[in-house]
């Protein structure tokens, strides 16, 4: 995934300034920067989530497969099912089960019903993937909203990951968690690059060295720098890279 | 002084239960007599004649409140989706402003009104008329409640539904409607309890019928017109039959009610296990 020249808006708020970046794919890369830098409006430009805000608007291109994601013939609810996407607070539905949870974006895929059977398997599947299997296998029928905020969040991770996307961008996942649920999710993350490509949205840096292969550090919608994460956190090149990742401002 | 405020306000809220209280002791007091299985199951004796009961305007209340639910609710809760999925549009304040107006519509108006466009045209009064009359009632009320839900589902939940590729009309119907529903069926239930004792508006649509009868496109009775008509009647023997058709009615939207809270404490329990 890239992206090429990218500009977005809010208003008349300039939120992501010309931003032209590459997500290697199978790959981690972390996004950081100081709040409001534009990092998350960045992130929800790669799923066309940032149009469903009202006077939101995008320019430039963001190529998914070597295809402008934003050309007229681009579909974005068939895109969405591609590039999964996990917010910063656990989003359960809440009428749901579990398992029903988990199986939602199946419900929306194009092609054949997939019978109760090949349901269930997915849904096992993507559990043990985002290492809750264990904690609600007896429970799959129990209410999503009746468990931590840390499985929640695994359980959304769960629900982005059953319909098999390509590419997974998580929008600061752990930032409503404890350490312990933090250090799952980090571990998950760690894990998830065999099989997609994953762009991470963090505030927190010791977060982006530990799970990242790349990090983006973002100042003011501007892109200043992009760097192997050990570069990144060892030689950077850019005095303002250097001033936030020590700690002088951010 | 604040003890002075603070019996004042405890007078206050005794005196405001007061009529209800007093209205159902009343009730009971008057109506409880005549009242026995036979209420439930037989037709009105004629004049002189001890006992009877109003089986048809009790099956032609539920049958009213059967055709208002298919006309106000789709048309009510499809409006209060719209307002709070998109309200901040021109139209939407709109709709908004008439939906209060129409809730403080004189109920004989709406009667009037159904008359001119429902009866008239087709010649005689009919069951279909009647639950239309009630059923426009229900809208605004039916309206405004979906719109309060559908208001309390929070954003995120949209968000989650539209990453994972739900369009927006499935995010609508299967998430944010979904979510809402508890709150939903209270208000439903509350339109209902509220319309089941109109009388103005079936005066002029229902009209009421003496005999049996479930057609929807012939006149049919309903417990308010029987009350009415019995109440107003010269004979003894109608007005008792008379108090136990209001003592069921207001059992009737007790019970309403009363199911109305237990949906929404059972809402809560699901979400609190």
């Amino acid at each position: 995934m890239q992206t090429r020249a990218l500009q977005a808006y809010f208003g008349s708020t300039h939120a992501v300034r010309d931003v032209s970046l590459d997500f290697p794919a199978n790959e981690v890369t972390a996004i950081i920067g100081p709040s409001g830098c534009g990092k998350s409006t960045l992130l929800r430009c790669l799923n066309r989530m940032h149009e469903t805000i009202p006077l939101a608007r995008v320019e430039g291109e963001v190529l998914f497969h070597g295809q402008n994601i934003y050309s007229p013939d681009v579909d974005p609810i068939a895109l969405r099912r591609h590039v999964g996407m996990v917010f910063q607070r656990p989003t359960p539905f809440p009428t749901m089960s579990i398992r029903d949870n988990v199986a939602a974006g199946l419900r929306v895929q194009p092609g054949e019903r997939l019978d109760r059977k090949q349901v269930d398997a997915i849904v096992e599947q993507a559990l043990k993937q985002a290492a809750l299997w264990d904690e609600v296998k007896d429970r799959l029928k129990g209410s999503a909203t009746g468990i931590s905020g840390g499985q929640q969040q695994r359980l959304c991770i769960a629900r982005a990951l059953a319909t098999s996307p390509k590419v997974l961008l998580l929008d600061e996942p752990t930032a409503s968690l404890d350490p312990l649920s933090t250090q799952k999710v980090e571990e998950l993350v760690y894990e998830l690059r065999k099989s997609m490509t994953v762009i991470i949205v963090t505030h927190n840096m010791q977060q982006a060295a530990r799970v990242s292969d790349r990090t983006v550090f973002m100042l003011s919608g501007e892109m200043v720098e992009t760097a192997s994460t050990r570069v990144m956190f060892t030689t950077p090149s850019d005095p303002r890279t250097e001033a936030y990742i020590t700690g002088r401002f951010g | 002084m604040s003890y002075v405020m603070v019996a004042l306000t405890v007078v206050a809220a005794g005196l405001a239960i007061v009529p209800l209280v007093a209205i159902l002791g009343y009730l009971i007091k008057q109506g409880a007599g005549a009242l026995s299985l036979e209420f439930f199951t037989s037709m009105p004796k004629p004049v002189g004649e001890a006992g009877g009961g109003m089986v048809n305007a009790i099956l032609g209340t539920l049958i009213l409140i059967g055709i208002a639910s298919s006309v106000g609710l789709p048309i009510g809760i499809g409006a209060g989706l719209y307002l709070a999925e998109r309200g901040g549009t021109r139209l939407a304040n709109l709709v908004r402003f008439l939906a209060d107006v129409l809730n403080g519509l004189p109920s004989i108006v709406m009667g009037i009104f159904a008359w001119e466009f429902l009866v008239r045209p087709i010649g005689h009064f009919s069951a279909l008329a009647g639950g239309a009359a009630i059923g426009a009632m229900m809208i605004p009320l039916v309206t405004r409640t979906t719109e309060e839900m559908v208001r309390t589902v929070p954003q995120s939940l949209r968000e989650a539904a539209l990453a994972l590729g739900f369009p927006r009309w499935r995010t609508s119907l299967q998430i944010v409607l979904r979510t809402a529903l508890g709150g939903i069926v209270t208000g439903v239930l509350v339109a209902v309890a509220r319309v089941a004792g109109e009388t103005a508006p079936l005066l002029f649509t229902a009209f009421g019928n003496q005999f049996f009868s479930t057609k929807l496109t012939q006149p049919i009775a309903a417990l308010p017109l029987q009350v009415f008509v019995y109440a107003i009647s010269p004979y003894d023997e109608w007005h008792a039959q008379a108090w136990a058709g209001a003592l069921v009615l207001i059992a009737l939207i007790l019970i309403i009610s009363v199911i109305s809270r237990f949906v929404v404490r059972s809402k809560h329990g699901r979400a609190n296990d």
